[in-house]
């Protein structure tokens, strides 16, 4: 029987079917860091139990670091006590870590995939929701909470439900100025942020594979925000080229083995999904949010909705709460919204080419009186020092922002990064949820090129008008 | 993990669709390292009026006197009644803790986020899905009648109303026995530790590099 490339993935990693929609998964790769591990530990220690795979971990601590200078460790005690309950927990267990000051240190999401420590055809887990990035390169990769990171520590494998699957075929061509942010932002536009609930979704059609790896990345870290917990590429020439070289990627034979694997990866041409979606993007524009939720966006040249025009009573509701939360007038043109902070960051979109793309926006240019703070904030050690080279560093800190070191940052402000209640933010993370970035803060969620604009115009632009290609 | 069979509580009617993990539990939260003491700070930024910290005390701040679990006798509700994606975002199982160490037992909502739902029974919290015109006539019995008390019988896979109505929910079949016994899915896995070694043998002559291990030389 045709099998979708999800269907290919479990069954590989069937340890042992329980015959009732639920089987026993092996994890070949997991992903820890300081936020979702120290229960799991504990639970363990109390077990008395150990590592399964001990060589099967990988940490890094992410989500608590400063992002400003490191010297003097990091200002919080609590944060510090939960960086610190990693770093112990790793040693005692020995797993390897990339502690902070390790240049490999960064969002768990971008360091995977770099170190080839996340492979197609692998099933990758992190205690983290955006796991569902590693779904780029063709591997099975999705969130799991603490119980289940404690059990994957302690057994290598899961317990799951398999679910439906759902294929997103994107074509037509991007215009230029659109990225991978805008066309998964418009995805979730039309399916709702539950639309992919209960589904592993495959993207695929010309426009994905017209992506570039990072760009996958920035697509499949999102399907969470559609309601799927896995947002599968198939493996194509550019994941190969991608993985190949990398610290962890095999070598010499086991390399031609995993070569030809690889080239397996995808669906069958005749594989039928539980539910199929088409979406053009040949007239797609750059993509805001202007709500609480992912699913409320539009254009850059759209208007904020109106609330009166919506029938739905809980639909209606949930966009006058949000308009109120955000401070927005119903009909006011999207390119009058005027951002305070911009921040350039995320495991969405803090690759290298994420930065490329803001800072050739920005190159000669100064941002606006108006914005208080604007931050780049690099994906990891490697994505920085790979920066630096270029000499992007420079042209943003010209051009008014702050280049900052590694990690999570203002995406959801645990560390000192953080919106003051009532600051507006441009953001090119993936959350725009009332207090993400900091109580009362306002997201808007867009891509790095949108962000870097609404760094120098002071109010969100249309980057399509006047980009050179 | 306790046992979980029948249970009867006071529900609390929390209208919103869509309420994600950052709004039951934020993040400043989440530097806890323990697993429990998350009750006190559920939906903190809606329940009080000043912003949470870690470590505050808690019985000093400002309350949000409009924040339903504010209003008597919410504060010793059990059941949970609220609206469709339910536990959206971020996959912190410190949402589930946060909603139990307040008292919550069970949720019932049209649909809850994927994560979010498999979270609710590792630490024995049922969440109950059902139809939306089913949930509808709910809120109307819960916010008609304050302190409505709902009975939910997981062995017979139904809810009764005050009235003794009769709602039937899905679940599956493993998790309900989990949930009914008690169980320890960890201990239940490594039962197959057998079939794990034998699983790791075979495919580590398939596809080696699967198995590069990520020791620092
Ligand atoms: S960058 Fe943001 S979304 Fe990504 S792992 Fe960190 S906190 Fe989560």
């Amino acid at each position: 029987m045709a099998k979708t490339l999800y269907d290919k993935l479990w069954n590989m990693h069937v340890v042992h079917d329980n015959n009732d929609g639920t089987a026993l998964i092996y994890i070949d790769r997991h992903l820890v860091h300081e936020v979702t591990s120290p229960q799991a530990f504990e639970g363990l220690r109390l077990a008395k139990r150990k590592l399964w795979r001990v060589a099967a971990n990988l940490a890094v601590a992410d989500h608590n670091v400063p992002t400003t200078d490191r010297k003097n460790g990091i200002a919080d005690p609590i944060s510090q006590l939960q960086v610190d309950t990693l770093d112990k927990n790793c040693d005692e267990f020995g797993i390897t870590e990339f502690k902070m000051g390790d240049i490999r240190q960064g969002i768990v999401h971008v360091v995977g995939p770099e170190e080839g420590a996340t492979l197609p055809g692998m099933t990758v887990v992190c205690g983290d929701s955006h796991t569902s990035t590693h779904g780029a390169l063709g591997a099975l990769a999705f969130g799991i909470g603490t119980s289940e990171v404690e059990h994957a520590l302690a057994t290598q494998c899961l317990v799951l439900k398999k679910s439906r699957s759902m294929r997103i075929n994107v074509v037509g061509k991007r215009a230029t100025g659109v990225t991978a942010k805008d066309i998964i932002l418009a995805i979730i536009g039309k399916i709702g942020t539950a639309g992919g609930t209960g589904y592993a979704i495959e993207f695929t059609g010309e426009a994905i594979t017209a992506l570039s790896i990072e760009g996958r990345m920035s697509l499949s870290n999102m399907a969470i925000e559609a309601g799927a917990r896995a947002g599968i590429i198939a493996v194509d020439e550019k994941t190969i080229q991608y993985v190949k070289g990398r610290p962890y990627s095999p070598t010499g034979k086991i390399w031609e083995q995993a070569e030809s694997f690889w080239n397996t990866l995808h669906s069958d041409a005749d594989a039928v999904f539980d539910m199929e979606v088409e979406i053009d993007i040949s007239t797609l524009t750059p993509q805001v949010t202007w709500g609480t939720s992912p699913e409320m966006v539009t254009s850059i040249t759209g208007l904020v909705p109106d609330p009166e025009q919506e029938a739905d009573d809980v639909k209606r509701g949930s966009i006058e709460k949000a308009l109120e939360y955000m401070d927005l007038q119903p009909g006011m043109a999207i390119s009058d919204i005027q951002p305070d902070v911009i921040f350039i960051g995320s495991c969405t979109n803090s690759r290298i080419e994420d930065l490329r793309s803001a800072a050739k926006y920005v190159q000669g240019k100064k941002i606006a009186e108006t914005i208080e703070l604007a931050i780049v904030v690099p994906g990891s050690g490697l994505v920085k020092q790979q920066a630096e080279k270029e000499n992007l560093d420079k042209i943003f800190i010209e051009a008014g922002f702050e280049w900052r070191e590694p990690g999570c940052s203002m995406c959801l402000a645990m560390n000192a990064d953080k919106l003051r209640p009532g600051q507006r933010c441009a953001s090119t993370s993936n959350r725009n949820f009332e207090g993400r970035q900091g109580q009362g803060g306002r997201t808007h969620l867009v891509s790095p090129v949108m962000a870097a604009a609404a760094a120098i115009h002071g109010h969100f632009v249309d980057i399509t008008e006047n980009i050179e290609a | 993990m306790q046992k979980f069979t029948t249970f009867t509580g006071i529900v609390a009617p929390l209208d919103r669709a869509n309420v994600d993990t950052d709004a039951i539990i934020p993040k400043q939260f989440l530097k806890s390292i323990q697993r429990t003491g998350f009750g006190v700070n559920l939906f903190d930024e809606w329940r009080y009026l000043d912003m949470g910290e870690p470590g505050m005390d808690n019985s000093q701040r400002k309350i949000n006197p409009a924040f339903i679990l504010n209003q008597t006798p919410y504060q010793q509700a059990s059941i949970l009644l609220t609206r469709h994606n339910f536990g959206c975002g971020s996959s912190r199982e410190h949402a589930p803790w946060a909603l139990l160490d307040y008292g919550f037992k069970v949720i019932i909502a049209p649909g809850f986020a994927d994560i979010f739902y498999n979270n609710c029974f590792k630490n024995g919290i049922l969440p109950v899905v059902l139809e939306s015109a089913i949930v509808d006539k709910l809120f109307d019995l819960v916010t008609q009648k304050t302190g409505y008390t709902l009975t939910i019988n997981l062995q017979d896979k139904c809810i009764l109303g005050e009235n003794n109505d009769s709602i039937p929910f899905e679940i599956d079949e493993f998790r309900r026995h989990c949930l009914l016994a008690g169980l320890d899915e960890i201990g239940l896995s490594l039962e197959y530790s057998d079939e794990i070694k034998s699983y790791e043998q075979k495919q580590k002559l398939q596809t080696p590099w699967l198995f590069t291990d990520l020791m620092e030389s």
